[in-house]
């Protein structure tokens, strides 16, 4: 898998320059594959790249998803702790329905009504 | 009291070369190790929780100066690892509690891993960029001034350039589709990324299409020579082979 030289496309006139080298160095290239391309598994610590903006160098940057997490498969936000960190987004909303479950079950048999009741008024 | 640290995950392969690790720096200066289980090794590096740690990941990653060479100590490593043989590269920022976790995810995982594994084995992706070709000078009109006076010159010289400029794009999409087709019979499977922007590509011309390509290692030379081919013989497009690559796009845990 080592082709002995640079295979550089011509037509370099443009100043697209060297990509193509055989090491590649492009820093834009290289944060494009290791942050959005690679195998997403869920480890124990994991950030949501959806909530990084990345301001500071203003790269657009297509991230990891919940849903991506989710389809590979371990339940990690079951058991981590992270997910209580911040009050945004899917979390906020994880919790809110946590907590309504919470109180359904809780609740003594109080009927279909005023459970809807409760609902519009939160 | 040690720090507490955290173990980031590399890659995963299953011919574990242990004497390339003792060369490698991590991301946290520290030498890769290996944890195996089922047959397969995790790459691991042990890392402090203060820098890599989710509170604190999450505010290094908006620091370019702090992310950019973790960035490039993580593709590092995983460069080294391809060279001795075939491995999955695992997104930056993957971490866990401890080897047991990590044994964990082997053990649960392991036929993924290794139908993952079979697909990139004796394989390369590359990556190609297409660029829209700087548009040519616009034809001046011939003779002298307009009769219809300078205003109107003006305008039909605007409407000529933005004609021959929409001209020229549907040309060139026409030519990177023709070009991705060709590349894209050499290959075992693509992806198309969504095009870069500029700042990203660090480039002024617009990308038309960021595709990768995992390649049969025997087919590499022809890919090359295609890549060029699709270069010179379309005039409305630059395109730019980068690579190898390890299977970063090519890396999926499909299921059974």
């Amino acid at each position: 898998m080592t082709p002995g030289q640079p295979v550089v496309a011509s037509a370099s006139q443009s100043g697209i320059g060297s990509a193509g080298n055989h090491q590649p160095a492009n820093l834009g290239d290289i944060l494009e594959r290791v942050l959005d391309k690679g195998l997403v598994i869920a480890g124990d610590i994991q950030i949501n790249l959806l909530d990084i903006e990345l301001l500071t160098i203003k790269l657009r940057l297509v991230v990891a998803s919940l849903e991506t997490a989710k389809e590979v498969g371990i339940d990690w936000w079951e058991n981590d702790p992270w997910l209580t960190g911040e009050d945004s987004g899917v979390r906020a909303e994880n919790r809110q329905l946590r907590a309504r479950i919470a109180e359904l079950e809780a609740a003594p048999d109080t009927g279909e009504e005023s459970t809807r009741d409760e609902e519009s008024a939160g | 009291m040690p720090e507490r640290q955290g173990v980031w995950l590399y890659a995963v392969t299953r011919d574990p070369a242990p004497e390339v690790l003792g060369e490698l720096t991590g991301v946290s200066a520290e030498t890769p190790r290996l944890v195996e289980a089922a047959g397969l090794a995790a790459v691991v590096g042990d890392v402090p929780l203060s820098s890599f740690g989710e509170a604190a990941l999450r505010r290094n990653f908006e620091d370019l100066d702090w992310l950019a060479p973790v960035a490039r100590a993580h593709d590092s490593v995983i460069v080294a690892l391809i060279d001795r043989g075939p491995a999955i590269p695992i997104r930056l920022a993957t971490v866990y509690h401890g080897d047991d976790r990590v044994r964990h995810l082997l053990e649960h995982r392991a036929v993924e891993f290794t139908r993952a594994l079979d697909q990139v084995t004796g394989r390369t992706e590359w990556g190609v960029k297409i660029f829209l070709a700087p548009a040519p000078d616009p034809v001046p009109a011939a003779g002298g001034p307009s009769p219809r006076g300078a205003g109107a010159a003006y305008l039909a010289r605007r409407r000529a350039t933005l004609n021959s400029r929409e001209h020229q794009e549907r040309r060139a999409v026409e030519q990177a589709n023709r070009a991705h087709a060709a590349l894209a019979s050499l290959a075992v499977d693509t992806r198309t990324h969504p095009p870069q922007s500029r700042a990203l590509a660090g480039e002024d011309a617009r990308m038309i299409l960021n595709g990768a390509y995992l390649v049969d290692n025997e087919h590499t030379l022809r890919f090359a020579e295609a890549t060029a081919a699709c270069d010179q013989d379309n005039d409305a497009i630059l395109v730019r082979l980068t690579g190898p690559w390890p299977p970063y796009s090519f890396s999926v845990l499909e299921e059974a």
